[in-house]
């Protein structure tokens, strides 16, 4: 097996910064209580002016006035950790967070499919990069050379046992991450190489470092099994970006809503599904408004995903300014391609019907397409139903009865034609005693003197008071 | 000479030129109606295919909707799909399983007057339907053209049923029938690659 880490030096930097429409401008992240504001990490702009991790805030400001800071949140912290770490899961099956601000993925079973280690390399950096995280890639044999690895230096890959050992014989042991501060008490002891760490005495080191250390290096050196804690997906994407401002209008909404949009979409197609629904919450100082997108099917495809929100997104009224935004999806089904035939003649940029269907559902309203199904109910107002979606089962065939009018009103309504002329009738019609909805109709078919076919009905056995109730069409 | 014949019987059957007073039969053949009388005089014998059809009603409920149910529920049984955008009434949908319309196979889109026109458009250019009908209520040849633009570019059977009011103007449909309840009949007022019938059709009902 052979084993990317990729390293993310600036994670909760990053975090922060890929949400922020101008990422290059000098930012800090800051913590420390309010009298002692202390920088945790500078981006390169604010770097340039000479701020520093661990510099006080008042002394960054001395150096750049105008430097913009946020409070450091370790939550958002994991938040990127583990969203990154399901991101890597569409590339491999065995993928492990159990380094701080690491990713460790198995990756020679991924080559067939991705290509070899150059390409795939490749491939994952410009997806890091898509994703706005700075990183450092390495690859080796065992989970943890490959974490020592990326320590030296960006790009090593290392496939070899016998090239392995060589390497790691020179590495320092204060970059070889062994427990603890062995490393640095090594180093003052004068064993400066894990080479030479090597020729020492395995039962000395033990009673002076403990076992830990002896076991780390065995596993660098691929002597022992390594095993890691492997990543499972979460059944559920919950996302949540603070806009840092506040905002009462759509546009700069946008902007947010694509990159929440992209992430769900990139953590559907890593567990290979889709989504049916989720809800943008629009969070204010108090309270938040929910916007609620609902599919028929689902779904993955980040476009038309992002059309539909902005959809319902812009006929949202916002009320109160926004200062955050979260995306939270529960309902996470199987997701199946929309199977095309082969040899399918429909013209090029067609639309097949489940996205016509969510396109017209957004702009119209979530119950503006539906279906109609017999009921075996004896009123004509309820001798039918609608249907929503493709569930349901298979529409079953009405009861046999005379024959029925094309269209229904939707109310009947009084029918006043004093040319009216009787086809065929009446059609006696009594029922609903048992639902307080009583119905007693004689039902006649009529014709008008424009010609049209009508369904009418007046009290039984009485010829006045006409109600129009269809029409044959 | 055989080749020059041949030639003149490929411009013919492209519907580029026709012969006065002979009907050529076309290329494109249509959608069966189901009602003889009209497949005769049809230049495609039926429907045409990706194009728009207008039928100019003198008010709801003339029998426009029993013109069609052949073809919808032959389409229907092929596994096409059939939408309504916006009908002006509830489609029953006792009768229309009864007219042989496979009620899975139909689909019922609800518009306000300004979205029925987009729906309608956005419908046909899809090309997920084998046939739809709307009711545009306007007398903008622009948007009729729209129309007939889009059903031919998403292979589709369009339908827009209107007031026969708007028979005196011009319109890109390619078949235009308008009923006569003074003689309970059809008549076709337009019909691309054919010529016009001079006499209405009475169609059993």
């Amino acid at each position: 097996m052979l084993w990317a880490c990729l390293l993310l030096p600036q994670l909760a930097l990053d975090a922060v910064l890929r949400r922020l429409p101008d990422p290059d401008a000098p930012f800090a992240l800051v913590e420390g209580p309010a009298q002692l504001r202390t920088l945790h990490s500078v981006n390169d702009a604010a770097g340039a002016h000479g701020l520093k991790a661990r510099m006080r805030l008042s002394a960054a400001h001395a150096l750049l006035a105008d430097v913009r800071t946020q409070p450091h949140d370790p939550l958002a912290e994991s938040t990127a950790h583990r969203f990154l770490a399901a991101w890597a899961y569409r590339h491999s099956s065995l993928v492990s967070q159990q380094w701080s601000r690491a990713i460790v993925l198995e990756v020679q079973a991924s080559f067939r499919l991705f290509g070899p280690w150059s390409q795939f390399e490749r491939t994952l950096r410009e997806e890091l990069s898509a994703l706005g995280f700075a990183h450092r890639i390495a690859l080796a044999p065992s989970p943890t050379a490959a974490r020592v690895l990326v320590g030296l230096r960006d790009g090593f890959a290392v496939t070899g046992a016998a090239e392995l050992s060589a390497l790691l014989d020179r590495t320092p042991v204060r970059r070889a991450a062994l427990p603890g501060d062995a490393g640095e008490r090594l180093y003052r002891m004068g064993v400066r190489t894990l080479g030479a760490l090597r020729e020492l005495p395995g039962a000395g080191v033990q009673r002076r470092f403990g076992a830990d250390v002896l076991a780390h290096v065995r596993r660098l050196y691929g002597e022992s099994d390594d095993p890691v804690a492997c990543y499972t997906p979460p059944d559920r994407f919950d996302m949540r970006v603070e806009l840092g401002y506040e905002v009462e209008a759509h546009p700069p909404l946008l902007f947010p809503l694509r990159r929440l949009i992209n992430d769900l979409c990139t953590y559907l197609s890593a567990r290979d599904g889709g989504v049916q629904r989720f809800v943008i919450g629009l969070e204010h100082e108090e309270g938040s408004t929910d916007v609620e997108v609902g599919l028929l099917a689902p779904e993955r495809t980040s476009t038309m995903l992002f059309e539909l929100a902005r959809n319902r997104l812009e006929r949202t009224e916002i009320a109160r300014p926004v200062v955050a935004m979260r995306l939270l999806a529960r309902e996470l089904p199987p997701f199946v391609p929309a199977a095309r035939d082969l040899f399918d003649t429909r013209p090029q940029q067609a639309l097949d019907w489940p996205h016509l269907r969510e396109r017209l559902r957004a702009r119209l309203g979530d119950d503006a397409v539906y279906r109609v199904t017999p009921a075996g109910d004896p009123r004509p107002e309820r001798a039918w139903s609608r249907r929503i979606g493709d569930g349901g089962g298979a529409i079953a065939d009405a009861p046999a009865r005379p024959p029925r009018p094309a269209w229904l009103l939707p109310q009947p309504v009084p029918l006043h034609d004093a040319g009216l002329r009787i086809v065929s009738g009446p059609e006696r019609l009594e029922s609903g005693w048992w639902d307080d909805a009583d119905a007693r109709r004689d039902y006649y078919v009529v014709e008008t003197r424009e010609g049209q076919r009508g369904w009418a009905f007046v009290p039984p056995g009485r010829f006045e008071g006409w109600m129009l109730h269809g029409w044959f069409a | 000479m055989a080749p020059a014949l041949q030639s003149l019987d490929a411009l013919l059957a492209a519907r580029t030129v026709w012969s006065a007073g002979r009907g050529t039969r076309c290329a494109d053949i249509g959608q069966p109606t189901g009602h003889a009388a009209l497949d005769a005089a049809l230049p495609g014998g039926g429907w045409p295919p990706r194009a728009l059809t207008e039928l100019l009603l003198p008010a709801d409920g003339v029998g426009e909707i029993s013109l069609l149910f052949p073809a919808l529920s032959r389409i229907t049984a092929a596994g096409g799909r059939v939408v309504l955008v916006a009908p002006p009434c509830i489609p029953y949908a006792p009768a229309w399983q009864a007219a042989g319309v496979r009620l899975d196979a139909l689909d019922v889109v609800e518009a306000s007057h300004t979205d029925a026109l987009w729906a309608f458009e956005q419908c046909l250019r899809s090309g997920a339907c084998a046939a739809v009908l709307g009711w545009p209520d306007t007398g903008d040849a622009r948007l009729m053209r729209r129309l007939q633009v889009a059903a031919d570019s998403g292979d589709c059977h369009a339908f827009a049923l209107r007031d026969r009011r708007h028979a005196a103007n011009a319109s890109p449909a390619a078949l235009r029938l308008e009923y006569l309840p003074e003689v309970q009949a059809w008549q076709v007022r337009k019909c691309r690659g054919g010529q016009v019938p001079s006499q209405p059709l009475r169609l059993a009902s």
